[in-house]
């Protein structure tokens, strides 16, 4: 294999690296906005979440509750990381997002800009502003995989993997069960849903939580890679929102697609003209914008 | 101790202080006091007493460092700020009567918190000499401010051979190492080990830039050739596809031209994606004793890189370590670290020696004397402000008897050797 198809694939794989991350959190935010008509803000500040909640886990929580010896790894973080900021995220829009929607949704999206500006600052506050590195990365993830034209780090490929599983698991429940069918349609008509028994509101609370958690989830497969900083949500954020735009608002497909397309699009780059990689995916939002002003997936109305 | 930090964007600005020991209810007081004073002078016809004497009956010490990003563990941080107290403890608490006090700041790694922490503290709180000053880009804001306002500033953390360059100024001093100087001994050393070609990967900032430039340099003169270049942000997490293009230009070296995490991080990924395995050499050209804790030495091993000082060369050394091991909680004995500790010692020194804490006489005092301590051998700060002394070529070794000895001195570089030669240095203090 030539030396340039090398480089090509070796920085695919980082591109699909950064990419399955772009996805899951668009897809929070595609889910949310979809279903809500939410624009959250907060989605970065809770992936940053997800990833301390996994942090404290392993390194803090034994030592403030007495317990010295008493570290959750990865695997228990990976389940209750984003069940914690799930229910975070219930707690947000039961006690504030909800008097909200009956105005413009320009007031939810601040009112989540400010929980990102809090939680962030929070954060900041009590920990290193240039990030911890996550410690509890599971020994059966150590190590690396020879793919032949490049090393790639065990756990790195585990996060590829499982993410898109995620994604598509998620895709699957909305578009194509019964409960998503429902979902769907209490957006589309509340009143007539009510009508069949079916608690709206409730509903509404639990695919916020759902939303948010995915983020929380992220940020727990975050953690090993990118190690856990306060900042990590807002450096992500700006980026994942140019996903959702180009992927479509609300579109659950488009998130995906968008996300994982465009960690691939900023690899090449990488491989081409490198200093264009930060800006590439918002050259890409202008010229969707411009072009298909709903987005690559979204519905044109 | 009160930690005061700014909330929400680290972009939005307000300096943020730990100020300890602190007796805010005296201040009015004391202003008050002042300005009476400065109204009896003035009735006298004389001009307000500064070349006698402590102004303000304390000397104040500050420490503006990193306390919380990728530079706390090895440069700034908690160890910083022991080291300079350990200094003022052993030098008696006192000098010429008169208590000597030390406060600490976090400048985040950026330059406007760094200036205005810096403004503050030299006009309201009065501090007399700002020390630590890790990253290059913060401490040439700082330095050039501080100079301006005729305090003197000692420089242990950041790299930059232009703070005593084209930078320099008055009353700017730079103690215990500088890009320069890593470039030499790191640079000549792997070059004249066979490693010719070069790939680097640079901290995007003052620091890096110098340290890019200045290795170049030694490389090219003798003889090898530089690659290519990936300018990287600080606080990068995710090396991944630099390295990949530092291996994809098949340059025998991949120079890393940063420090603390990011040298820590991206020695760590070069692993992960297997660079060594592949045959390429890493060169840390700024790497600490803490660092290579982090990276732990079966990763690191056999990595040599330059540093200004080891703390397991002679006994005055190894009992400074331990000393400060029990005052410091256990912080890494850097070289920076023993530098923040040797140059608090020298500037009391030279206040005792000049009789008052007033800037020029001090900085006169700084110039003429030896500086022979554990730390620095054969140490003179020249008029540029930079510190010459020996610098040390480590490798790193494993299977260290304790948890710092990472490393065997493999080479002493003479000072002389290390550092720019003053004629060629580029600063014009002279000229004016």
């Amino acid at each position: 294999m030539d030396v340039m198809m090398r480089l090509i694939l070796a920085q695919g794989m980082l591109g699909l690296n950064n990419g399955v991350f772009y996805a899951m959190l668009s897809l929070g935010l595609a889910v949310i906005f979809g279903m809500l008509n939410v624009v959250n803000f907060a989605h970065g500040a809770l992936y940053m979440l997800g990833a301390f909640v996994a942090l404290i886990l392993s390194s803090y929580l034994g030592p403030w509750i007495g317990l010295d010896a008493l570290h959750l790894g990865f695997w228990p973080a990976l389940i209750i990381a984003p069940i914690v900021v799930g229910c975070f995220g219930m707690l947000i829009e039961r006690t504030m997002l909800r008097w909200l929607y009956k105005f413009d949704p320009i007031y939810g999206l601040l009112l989540t800009f400010g929980i990102a500006l809090v939680l962030q600052g929070l954060f900041s506050n009590y920990f290193n502003s240039a990030g911890t590195p996550y410690p509890a990365q599971p020994e059966s993830l150590r190590g690396v995989v020879h793919l032949g034209f490049m090393v790639f780090p065990k756990y790195r490929l585990f996060a590829i993997l499982f993410s898109i599983v995620v994604c598509f698991l998620t895709w699957f429940v909305i578009e194509r069960t019964r409960l998503g069918a429902t979902l769907r349609a209490g957006v589309e008509n509340p009143e007539l849903v009510q009508a069949f028994g079916i608690n709206v509101p409730r509903m509404i609370t639990l695919t916020f939580g759902f939303g948010t958690g995915l983020a929380g989830l992220a940020g727990v497969l975050a953690a090993p890679i990118y190690s856990v900083s306060p900042l990590m949500g807002a450096n992500i954020i700006i980026v994942v929102f140019a996903v959702v735009v180009i992927g479509g608002m609300g579109s659950i497909l488009g998130a995906i697609t968008a996300g994982l397309a465009l960690g691939l699009i900023e690899g090449m780059t990488k491989v081409f003209y490198a200093p264009a990689a930060n800006t590439v995916i918002f050259f890409l939002m202008v010229i969707v914008l411009l072009i298909r002003p709903a987005g690559l997936f979204g519905r044109q109305n | 101790m009160v930690h005061c930090r700014p909330f929400g964007f680290t972009g939005m600005v307000e300096p943020a202080i730990t100020i300890e020991n602190d007796l805010m209810g005296d201040y009015e007081m004391k202003g008050i006091y002042l300005a009476g004073a400065c109204a009896a002078a003035l009735l006298l016809g004389a001009s307000a007493a500064s070349a006698e004497g402590i102004s303000d009956g304390v000397v104040k010490i500050g420490v503006l460092g990193d306390m919380s990003g990728v530079y706390k563990s090895s440069f700034s941080g908690e160890g910083a700020v022991a080291a300079v107290k350990m200094a003022v403890k052993d030098f008696g608490g006192t000098v010429l009567g008169k208590p000597i006090e030390v406060i600490s700041a976090d400048h985040q790694n950026k330059a406007d918190i760094g200036s205005a922490t810096a403004r503050q503290w030299i006009d309201e709180q009065k501090v007399d000499m700002i020390t630590d000053l890790t990253n290059s880009a913060v401490a040439l804001a700082v330095q050039k401010l501080a100079s301006d306002k005729h305090t003197i500033t000692m420089a242990t953390g950041p790299g930059s051979s232009d703070l005593t360059g084209k930078a320099c100024t008055k009353y700017g001093i730079h103690y215990g190492y500088d890009t320069h100087a890593l470039a030499v001994g790191t640079g000549t050393a792997v070059v004249k080990n066979g490693g010719t070609s070069w790939y680097f990967i640079t901290a995007d900032y003052a620091f890096g830039h110098a340290l890019l430039h200045d290795t170049s340099e030694v490389v090219e003169k003798l003889g090898g050739k530089v690659l290519g270049n990936s300018m990287v942000p600080i606080a990068t997490q995710d090396f991944s596809s630099y390295l990949l293009q530092a291996q994809n230009s098949g340059a025998k070296v991949v120079g890393l031209a940063n420090a603390g995490g990011d040298t820590v991080n991206s020695i760590k990924q070069a692993h992960e994606f297997g660079l060594t395995d592949a045959g390429q050499q890493l060169a840390g050209l700024l790497v600490t004793i803490s660092d290579v804790q982090s990276i732990g030495t079966d990763v690191a091993k056999g990595l040599s890189f330059t540093s200004g000082w080891y703390w397991n060369t002679d006994e005055k050394s190894k009992d400074w370590a331990k000393r400060y091991a029990e005052v410091s909680d256990n912080a890494a004995p850097t070289f920076v670290r023993a530098a923040d500790y040797s140059l608090t010692i020298a500037y009391l020194n030279a206040i005792k020696a000049a009789g008052t804490d007033d800037a020029d006489a001090v900085r006169e005092e700084l110039g003429k004397m030896k500086i022979d301590d554990f730390f620095a051998k054969g140490g003179q700060i020249r008029k540029d402000g930079l510190l010459i002394h020996d610098m040390y070529l480590l490798t790193v070794k494993q299977g260290g008897e304790s948890k710092w000895d990472v490393a065997n001195v493999t080479a002493t570089i003479p000072g002389k050797d290390a550092y720019v030669a003053e004629a060629d240095s580029g600063c014009s203090l002279d000229a004016k």
